[in-house]
């Protein structure tokens, strides 16, 4: 993407987008004030009364702060993508998609009913798929967008399952009345499989290990959609979950450690992979699995500090690394690369996109006076205030915060004013929409960094509300705290993070021998997809053989099990069989249905078989015409006279059948007989009971003073019930199109 | 199959099937028959002309593609069962014209019961064929 050549950008696919996402901007500014005096917003529709679910809204401090951060970050990405991507080809097409997926997004932070909250949350993965794989035409895309779709698509699934649990154990879907009602939940016998399944959901979407990989592949997507979705959104879908249900899932210890361990482990394993990337655009994504680890570790725990430190981390995250994204779409844009080893001293072409990216990585890497000082701070102080390990926690934050630093100088330091290498001549600043997006979100976290009562009263205190459920813990933002622990530790941090970047190159020599040779969890997922498919080819072999044969055994063979079984279950007794009185012509049809099948059975011809089949289907319209009903028998002959028929057409081309009668025939006979003495019995049995004849009755008594017909028979095929001979004709117009385009479809070439 | 007596029998034979297949058509609603006999009627006879003079000589004494009639056929049975919304009556009521009724008989009774019955028919007709001659035309 040449951003040099001027472009039109100004167009209604490209700024649409933008007014949307202003328009809503504006519109959750102006609650601000309503809830940071603490009270709460709620909407409601009723959508499907008779399930008693209804669309309903509810917003307070973690609502509104995600929202905020949705659009505000929205409309400032969707600002520079009408630039970045001004005269792609596709470009409304990504406006749609980016668009649609701000909307479900907004959706899932403030829906209040768990099943509206579970559609919106599908549907940020399926706008997250679409615009993963946005370059359709490579393959790294595609592959990437179906495994980013697998993965989060699957805890899907499983958060669908913990909401139906969480609903029928709570007798209610609404979120805020469940979190109203402590410990309907953790004290459920349910609790384990709702808290599992609701964390498969959290943890796919927010890539935690073991799930993490879908994430760094996500990269493959355009750099305003890593910015937005990959790193300050979607991907905090499942840190907004855990959030959300903090009230009536936590205090547990299963909880405490489950998110402790995820957290930490992605945490740490996420900072250090980081540190090895070269990709400037994947050492970023890898810095966004840190501080998705870091929240779910911080939400491990129900102290003030460690709430009030996940709420700030979740601001300061978000503005940051959307604006270190975007600064690196730039570099990308107008020196066509982003690797670290290639792009030196850019400062002096880029002045504002350097200034940009300096004020966030200063953020980023938790210098004072920037907002992501008091973020560490506050981590330091959480992780000592755990109930779980606090030098592990400490630990942990201490590693990964070391390694923030030296990535940060990896990601804007070293490009913009290292002279290690030369400068790319020739490269022109940014034009003026995709800069004000990185300038704005790395001022606003410079700006929160001095003036840290702005946001705590604004955002952070009522977020801390709504997960305690009370904003008296929230703990003060503010630069300077005294000489404490967390003072040190940050201290120790910078000493250790300088260490690290002056050590970056062999370190990351280092760390490539050693993953190389490690498993990768990526090789795992296509080993994983290569078993799905090879278990549905072999299941698919296994029981869809093609031969007719088995396929009816296996129906009748059902059918008589499922016959048998109930019938020996439901009934005693055999029944007894009253012969009756029996005329000749009975007799008759009674030997000629018995000879005409016993004829099918044994002969070694198919022409004879499928006469013989035709005899007893006359066989048997004769029976109708002796009960007088002469319709029936019609209809009866006349399709036994078609089957035979277009089944001699058939059986022209058909191999003569297989010369060896009875040996294989043995099973299906057996089959047959015991399917044909279990009806029997099951009819004999029937018709002991008495007849209803209500309704034969009415069609008689109605049939010619209603419908003005005699035949009873067809005035209910074409009056009575003309709606189910109309869907039957239906079929049967279907099922001749589908005969024909079958026989006149040329068999397809085996492909190799 | 070539043998003059079946051709010149079949030609006979499709023109009465076809009469016959319109009279139990039409006579269905007070006795034995109806669209559905009617249908596979008249299919018999085509299926026997195909037999005997082969399918490509059905079609074209057929005149119509035989997809074209069912698809034709489930139409006007629709469009048989839309109409009684006109007269205020729920889908597929039938409606009934009674042309020269007297106290003492009911005249000629037309209905869209009829144009249903017709309606399936030539499905019964169309779908039967399509079946019949591509099956043959693959043998």
């Amino acid at each position: 993407m040449d951003t040099s050549t001027p472009t039109r950008w100004i167009t209604l696919a490209g700024l649409l987008p933008v007014v949307v996402s202003g328009s809503l901007f504006v519109w959750f500014a102006q609650m601000i004030p309503v809830i940071a005096a603490g009270d709460t917003l709620r909407f409601v529709w009723a959508w499907v009364p008779s399930l008693g679910v209804n669309v309903s809204f509810y917003i307070d401090g973690l609502s509104l702060t995600f929202a905020l951060l949705i659009t505000g970050i929205g409309a400032l990405v969707m600002l520079y993508s009408a630039r970045y991507l001004a005269g792609h080809v596709h470009q409304a097409r990504f406006s749609l998609f980016l668009t649609s997926f701000m909307l479900a997004m907004i959706g899932v932070v403030i829906a209040d009913n768990l099943l509206a909250l579970f559609v919106f949350w599908e549907l940020t993965t399926i706008t997250s798929y679409l615009l993963i794989g946005f370059s359709h035409d490579t393959l790294k895309a595609r592959r990437s967008a179906l495994q980013a779709l697998m993965v989060t698509g699957t805890g899907g699934l499983a958060l669908l399952a913990g909401i139906i649990l969480i609903g029928t154990t709570a007798g209610t879907f609404e979120m805020s009345e469940i979190n109203a009602m402590p410990g309907v939940l953790t004290e459920s016998v349910m609790y384990l499989p709702i808290l599992l399944l609701v964390l498969s959901g959290a943890f796919t979407k927010s890539a935690q290990m073991p799930f993490h990989f879908w994430l760094p592949n996500a990269m493959a997507a355009p750099t305003p959609v890593s910015a937005y979705l990959h790193s300050a959104t979607m991907v905090k879908a499942g840190i907004y979950l855990m959030a959300r249900t903090h009230p009536s899932l936590s205090g547990t210890d299963v909880w405490l450690w489950t998110l402790t361990i995820a957290g930490a482990v992605t945490m740490v394993f996420a900072s250090v992979m980081a540190l090895r990337q070269t990709d400037l655009k994947l050492a970023l994504a890898y810095t966004t699995l840190m501080a998705l680890g870091a929240l779910t570790l911080l939400l491990a725990n129900d102290s003030g500090y460690t709430i009030t430190a996940a709420a700030t981390f979740l601001i300061v995250h978000s503005l940051y690394k959307a604006a270190l994204f975007l600064v690196v779409g730039i570099l990308d844009a107008q020196t066509g690369t982003r690797e670290a080893n290639k792009l030196f001293g850019m400062a002096r072409a880029m002045p504002i996109t350097a200034a940009a990216a300096a004020i966030a990585a200063l953020s980023m890497a938790g210098f004072p006076p920037f907002l992501g000082f008091i973020g560490k701070e506050l981590k330091y102080a959480g992780a000592i205030a755990v109930a779980s390990e606090p030098i592990f926690v400490a630990g942990a934050v201490l590693i990964a915060s070391a390694l923030m630093v030296a990535i940060a100088g990896i990601v804007s330091f070293r490009p913009f004013w290292s002279k290690s290498g030369d400068p790319i001549a020739g490269v022109k600043e940014a034009p003026w929409p995709m800069l004000v997006g990185p300038v704005v979100l790395a001022v606003l976290g410079a700006f929160f960094g001095v003036f840290p009562d702005v946001l705590a009263t604004t955002l952070v205190n009522p977020t801390v509300a709504s997960i305690l459920g009370d904003a008296q813990p929230a703990k003060e933002l503010k630069l300077w705290a005294g000489v404490n622990l967390p003072l040190f530790l940050s201290i120790a941090t910078f000493v250790l993070g300088f260490a690290i970047y002056a050590y970056k190159l062999p370190l990351r020599a280092a760390l490539i021998d050693i993953t190389t040779r490690a498993p990768s969890f990526d090789n795992g997922w296509d080993s994983l997809m290569a078993g799905v498919a090879n278990g549905s080819k072999w299941l698919t072999r296994t029981i869809q053989t093609g031969v007719l044969k088995q396929y009816m055994f296996v129906t009748f063979g059902t059918a008589f099990v499922v016959l048998a079984v109930t019938l020996v279950m439901r009934t005693t007794g055999v029944p007894s069989i009253a012969w009756p009185a029996l005329e000749i012509w009975d007799w008759l049809v009674f030997f000629l249905v018995l000879s005409g099948a016993a004829l099918t059975a044994v002969t070694n011809s198919r022409i004879t078989a499928i006469a013989g089949l035709g005899v007893v289907g006359i066989g048997m319209a004769m029976i109708f015409i002796f009960y007088s009903a002469p319709d029936v028998a019609i209809t009866q002959l006349l399709v036994e006279t078609l089957v035979v028929v277009l089944f001699a057409a058939a059986a022209l081309k058909l191999p003569a059948l297989a010369p060896e009668p009875f040996k294989g025939r043995i099973f299906d006979a057996i089959l047959a007989l015991g399917l044909g003495v279990v009806t029997t019995v099951i009819l004999l049995k029937v018709t002991k009971g008495p007849i209803d004849r209500e309704l034969t009755t009415f069609f008689e008594n109605a049939s010619w003073t209603e419908a003005f017909g005699q035949n009873i028979v067809n005035v209910i095929l074409v009056d009575f019930r003309a709606l189910d001979t109309f869907g039957e004709i239906a079929v049967v117009l279907i099922a001749g199109i589908s005969i024909f385009a079958l026989l006149k479809s040329k068999p397809e070439e085996d492909k190799p | 199959m070539n043998s003059i007596i079946l051709v010149a029998g079949a030609r006979l034979q499709v023109v009465l099937l076809l009469v016959f297949s319109a009279y139990m058509m039409l006579r269905g609603h007070n006795a034995p028959g109806g669209g559905f006999i009617g249908g596979l009627i008249a299919a018999t006879g085509f299926v026997v002309y195909a037999i005997a003079c082969g399918t490509s000589d059905a079609r074209k004494a057929l005149r119509f593609d035989p997809a074209n009639i069912a698809g034709v056929g489930l139409g006007i049975a629709l469009l048989a069962g839309v109409i009684a919304v006109f007269w205020g009556d729920a889908l597929f009521t039938g409606q009934w014209l009674f042309i020269g009724a007297t106290e003492d008989s009911k005249g000629i009774p037309l209905s869209t019961v009829l144009v249903f019955d017709i309606g399936v028919y030539l499905v019964v007709l169309g779908a039967i064929l399509s079946i019949t001659f591509a099956l043959e035309e693959a043998v």
